[in-house]
């Protein structure tokens, strides 16, 4: 009976942990080893050791690729977040028709990031120009998207109209878990406000405040789609995420060994933001 | 004071003005969508006006330029194929790990390598895959379904596994004393409990695969087939600047998830949110 259990365990385990490691585990191992190569992407390559790494560190275009990412990573998920706690509040406050503001606030979510990114282009480049021609704005009168120094806004806005929906909704439902009584004995001691929030409503989602930082910041990290649907990484390579460069040189510029290498350091920031991450907010929720 | 039971009209104002952000690009879309490139003028209301007459000219003309159903039912299969596989192949793994993982270092290795594959991002694995699925002839809608189930494995055997640790094993073992195989009961016994879970999972794998570019792109790119959103860039020259055929064809693109959505909305809803609270 045991032997009929572990053979079966076995049986089921080997087939689907060689799948696992024969396209994650291996191409894992591939990108490392053609990190350390001159690999084009077809024909002979040598080792090149740690060149590709040395380089990385000295290439202007690729220490723009992270300073333009983190700086959208950063500021869209203190945007994301602030706004949908503000939108979470509101649609678990009292209000009409609840159930019809939830199902709408979170179709952006279901929506196909790169036709959202192209439905923003046409925006970006023709209404919100006309708009500011109409009433006067002289800032926005050529397309955001153009301008080297702002079209980061552009990917910001997009990013967090998709993003909002799904972080809303982790808030709701960690607004869901506060017991009345909570604000109940809160009245009587004339808690109001920002004082409400601050003291008692903040303190008990907090899981749920690690949990959305956790993922805005990962996900907005790897952004792709909406870079390929509104910039394509310009003007100016200003909007050139590390993903966007990764798969542009990587894939047809030549330069798979190189990117390769941006890769795994990418990996590395990666895996170091999720792990720094998990600590933290696991520390925080011991303290509650 | 608690008599009045007023609404919360502050609340009720920021989230109008809430929708409006929400709902302005879409009607944006639909106008666009139904105008001809005649009726569109530089200004705000040539373009954001209703259009004069509602014609499906634009439509018809989208789904011959980018091969709407083809891409439509490559979209379909794919994203049916993998949910089913992830249903099938995610919850089954998990259950074996976290049956053995307590007493068995092998398996709580196991376990622990495939979730740390969450860690992993795409970028690193895109270039090293699109050359293994060549050599494998793998570069086409087969591939991709494969990698897919492999993707999303380490998320889903988390999502099962915190659902399997709260199944009381007793169920389990009455099947095992009436003399069922391991592979029995679980068919019969353990697959079933599991049925709010594989609706989170399905739902969250649907919608991922539905609207993903990358793999696709990165994959299928040689293989002259598209997906719906693939269809959308890789046309995108093709629509030139004939803006209205664009957002005739972005429509289309996003009508079937749309639907589905009015259609099973609080089952997305929950799903969801079971999903990201685990």
């Amino acid at each position: 009976m045991k032997d009929e259990k572990k053979r079966t365990y076995l049986l089921i385990t080997i087939p689907i942990l060689a799948l696992f490691i024969c396209f994650n585990t291996i191409p894992l191992l591939r990108g490392v080893y053609y990190s350390f190569t001159n690999f084009r992407g077809f024909g002979s390559y040598d080792w090149v050791g740690l060149r590709n790494y040395i380089d990385l560190f000295t290439d202007a275009r690729v220490g723009k690729s992270y300073w333009f990412t983190f700086k959208l990573a950063v500021v869209t998920t203190v945007v994301v977040n602030v706004i949908s706690m503000l939108m979470a509040l509101a649609l678990n406050s009292r209000i009409p028709a609840k159930s019809f503001f939830r199902g709408a606030y979170f179709l952006p979510n279901i929506l196909g990031s790169l036709v959202v990114g192209y439905i923003f282009n046409y925006f970006f480049t023709y209404i919100l120009p006309a708009f500011a021609q109409m009433v006067g704005i002289d800032a926005l009168k050529s397309s955001l998207l153009s301008n080297p120094s702002a079209a980061w806004i552009g990917v910001m806005i997009v990013c967090a109209w998709q993003a909002i929906a799904m972080t809303t909704i982790i808030y709701i439902s960690g607004l869901q878990t506060i017991p009345a009584d909570v604000y109940e004995a809160g009245d009587i001691d004339g808690a109001t406000g920002w004082k409400k929030f601050r003291y008692l409503t903040f303190p008990l989602i907090v899981p749920f405040f690690s949990i959305n930082m956790v993922l805005s910041i990962k996900n907005f990290l790897m952004v792709f789609d909406q870079i390929v649907a509104l910039t394509k990484g310009g003007p100016a390579q200003s909007t050139e995420s590390i993903s966007y460069l990764i798969y542009n040189n990587g894939m047809s510029g030549g330069q798979f060994g190189f990117q390769s290498a941006n890769a795994v350091i990418f990996f590395i920031v990666i895996v170091a933001i999720s792990a720094a991450q998990m600590k933290l907010s696991s520390r925080k929720e011991e303290q509650l | 004071m608690k008599a009045r039971q007023k609404y919360n009209t502050g609340a009720l104002i920021l989230l109008i003005l809430g929708l409006s952000t929400i709902i302005f690009p879409l009607y944006m879309t639909v106008v666009i969508a139904f105008k001809q490139p005649s009726e569109m003028t530089n200004s705000i209301s040539g373009i954001l006006s209703l259009p004069q007459h509602w014609s499906l000219d634009n439509f018809r003309e989208a789904m011959r330029v980018t091969d709407f159903w083809r891409s439509l039912a490559n979209s379909a299969v794919i994203t049916v194929l993998t949910v089913v596989l992830s249903n099938v192949i995610h919850s089954l793994i998990a259950y074996v790990l976290v049956s053995s993982n307590a007493h068995s270092r092998f398996y709580s290795f196991v376990y622990l390598f495939i979730v740390s594959g969450m860690f992993v991002p795409f970028a690193i694995l895109m270039m090293p895959l699109a050359k293994q699925t060549a050599e494998m002839h793998l570069a086409n809608w087969a591939g991709v379904i494969l990698l897919y189930v492999v993707f999303y494995m380490p998320m889903n055997v988390l999502l099962y596994s915190g659902y399997l640790v709260n199944v009381p094993m007793a169920l389990e073992e009455a099947a095992r004393v009436d003399g069922a195989t391991t592979w029995r009961t679980y068919w019969r016994i353990i697959f079933p409990v599991m049925k709010p879970m594989h609706a989170t999972v399905a739902i969250i794998t649907a919608l991922a695969v539905w609207n993903d570019v990358m793999t696709p792109l990165v994959i299928m790119a040689g293989s002259g087939q598209n997906t719906l959103p693939l269809a959308q860039l890789n046309f995108q020259t093709q629509f030139g600047t004939n803006y209205n055929l664009a957002f005739a064809s972005y429509l289309l693109s996003l009508i079937p998830i749309l639907i589905f959505y009015l259609v099973c909305q609080r089952q997305i809803l929950s799903g969801v949110m079971n999903g990201a609270v685990k």
